[in-house]
């Protein structure tokens, strides 16, 4: 049986077509995805991401959990809602989850893990909890729904719709929140576009949505958020990386931080012992076509993979991302085994469009 | 609801066919199959003077979901395509019966077009599924 959001019946009330995402019920659009995709580029669209988890950190062994549990170093975080972005690893250096954290306090914190892992990562920290003896206690918000408003005009029709929230939040700087009131707003999003990403108690959901609605911003699904996501170059989990990958292999060593030699963190010297063997680019199809995941790619320096591919409504064509052989660059020419033909297609970095701009 | 003419036959792979007044056969894709699809963003139409077979696959229809392959209702030669659906791939969505053709058939057996779908067998088969 597929789990419901508190928005769910909104959804289904709207026409979404809804489809099971992670064991959830969820709209997949409402009519058209590429229409959703340019009312997030253009001006303000909103997705229902309570399927994702929140999660409170708290005590005075929370800060040195957090070191001892992610790649990224926690530490580095001082101003009050200050947020980063980083992936939780196994032993063998491999990618139990993508997340985000948010610094309240040195004894206080918010966590963001994704729906499908949601209960994986919970299983893990308490596990981690109990075995270091850490002072902190890890408590699950499923009271909470997660609405991410996105686009150029996002912040803008967030504050017209809900009164009184400009001034707790107008000053945020991007990967920071605030509190207001029940809400925790967060200049935050996985579109390449600003906005927030707004928490709130369950009760409060509908009414949210709906005033959101009346203040123009267009419900949005989750074909329009892989879209958006892989245009700005975003790791998708399950897609993009996994338990069986390093961040190094998988774009994301910019999120491991290894700067302070005296922190551990599980999975650092698997890490320190391997170092990266593959690259993540990206790829513009130059032939007609659609790249879509696990099409083979040849490159002069190696076979390689795309790991997520979309046609990308606001270049209006086909791109992708790309586990690569290392050597490949930007600018490079390489086939891709598109249903048995080899297409050419030309390599770029892995952001393809950042604020409604194109990048390539 | 999908919308399903009358005049037309249809396929269980959901193409439906109008034969024109000269003989010829327009083919493309249901209503029910475009919303099954959702968004068209891409289409491999065949060259204009290929020969196929009753169910050869012909042509491919990509969306944002997916690629789907198209087959041909029956035996014939290819003798035009709709090249609009090039720069507009999403009129399949907007007009499947019309604008949305995806190329004409100069059939090679006219009885072959009897094995199709009469509208209402068409219907059915889609609440079947």
């Amino acid at each position: 049986m597929p789990q419901h959001t508190p928005l769910h019946a909104t959804h289904v009330a709207a026409g979404a077509r809804m489809v099971d995402f992670a064991g959830w019920d969820m709209p997949v659009n409402y009519g058209s995805q590429i229409e959703e995709h340019h009312a997030v580029r253009r001006d303000a669209g909103m997705f229902d991401v309570s399927h994702m988890l929140a999660l409170d950190l708290a005590g005075a062994g929370s800060k040195s959990f957090l070191r001892g549990l992610i790649a990224n170093d926690v530490a580095k975080l001082v101003e009050p809602g200050k947020a980063l972005y980083a992936c939780m690893l196994n032993p063998d250096g491999g990618v139990i989850d993508d997340l985000i954290v948010y610094y309240l306090s040195d004894t206080a914190w918010r966590i963001v893990v994704n729906a499908g892992t949601a209960d994986k990562d919970v299983a893990w920290m308490q596990g981690r909890l109990a075995e270091g003896g850490f002072d902190a206690t890890l408590t699950v918000r499923r009271d909470l729904a997660m609405i991410a408003v996105q686009g150029p005009n996002a912040r803008s029709k967030t504050w017209a719709a809900l009164p009184g929230s400009e001034a707790a939040s107008a000053a945020l700087k991007p990967f920071q929140a605030a509190t207001w009131g029940d809400f925790f707003i967060a200049r935050t999003g996985y579109t390449g576009e600003d906005g927030f990403e707004l928490t709130l108690p369950v009760d409060q959901a509908a009414a949210t949505w709906s005033a959101l609605a009346a203040a123009g911003v267009k419900p949005c699904g989750l074909g329009a958020r892989d879209t958006l996501r892989l245009e700005a170059g975003m790791a998708l989990y399950g897609n993009d990386m996994d338990e069986s990958i390093s961040p190094l292999d998988a774009g994301l060593a910019w999120t491991v931080d290894f700067s302070d030699t005296a922190r551990d963190f599980v999975g650092k010297a698997a890490l320190l012992a391997k170092p990266a063997s593959r690259q993540v680019l990206g790829l513009v199809l130059e032939d007609k076509g659609v790249l879509r995941a696990h099409q083979a790619v040849f490159t002069a320096q190696g076979e390689g993979e795309t790991t997520s591919g979309t046609f990308s409504p606001t270049l209006e064509k086909a791109i992708a991302m790309a586990r690569l052989p290392l050597g490949v660059a930007p600018g490079d020419s390489v086939e891709v085994d598109i249903r048995g033909k080899r297409l050419k297609a030309r390599v770029v970095k892995a952001s393809f469009v950042r604020k409604g701009q194109a990048l390539i | 609801m999908s919308n399903t003419p009358a005049e037309l036959r249809y396929t269980e792979s959901h193409e439906w066919v109008r034969t024109e007044a000269d003989g010829t056969l327009t083919v493309g894709i249901t209503d029910h199959a475009q919303q099954a699809l959702d968004d068209v963003v891409f289409l491999e139409l065949p060259e204009a003077g290929r020969v196929v077979d009753a169910k050869e696959s012909i042509a491919v229809i990509e969306s944002v979901k997916a690629a789907s392959d198209i087959y041909s209702p029956v035996g014939g030669e290819v003798i035009e395509i709709n090249r609009q659906l090039e720069d507009d791939p999403e009129t399949v969505n907007s007009d499947p019966y019309n604008d949305g053709w995806f190329f004409k058939l100069q059939p090679s057996d006219p009885a072959e077009l009897d094995a199709l779908l009469s509208a209402g067998d068409y219907q059915q088969l889609c609440e079947e599924e």
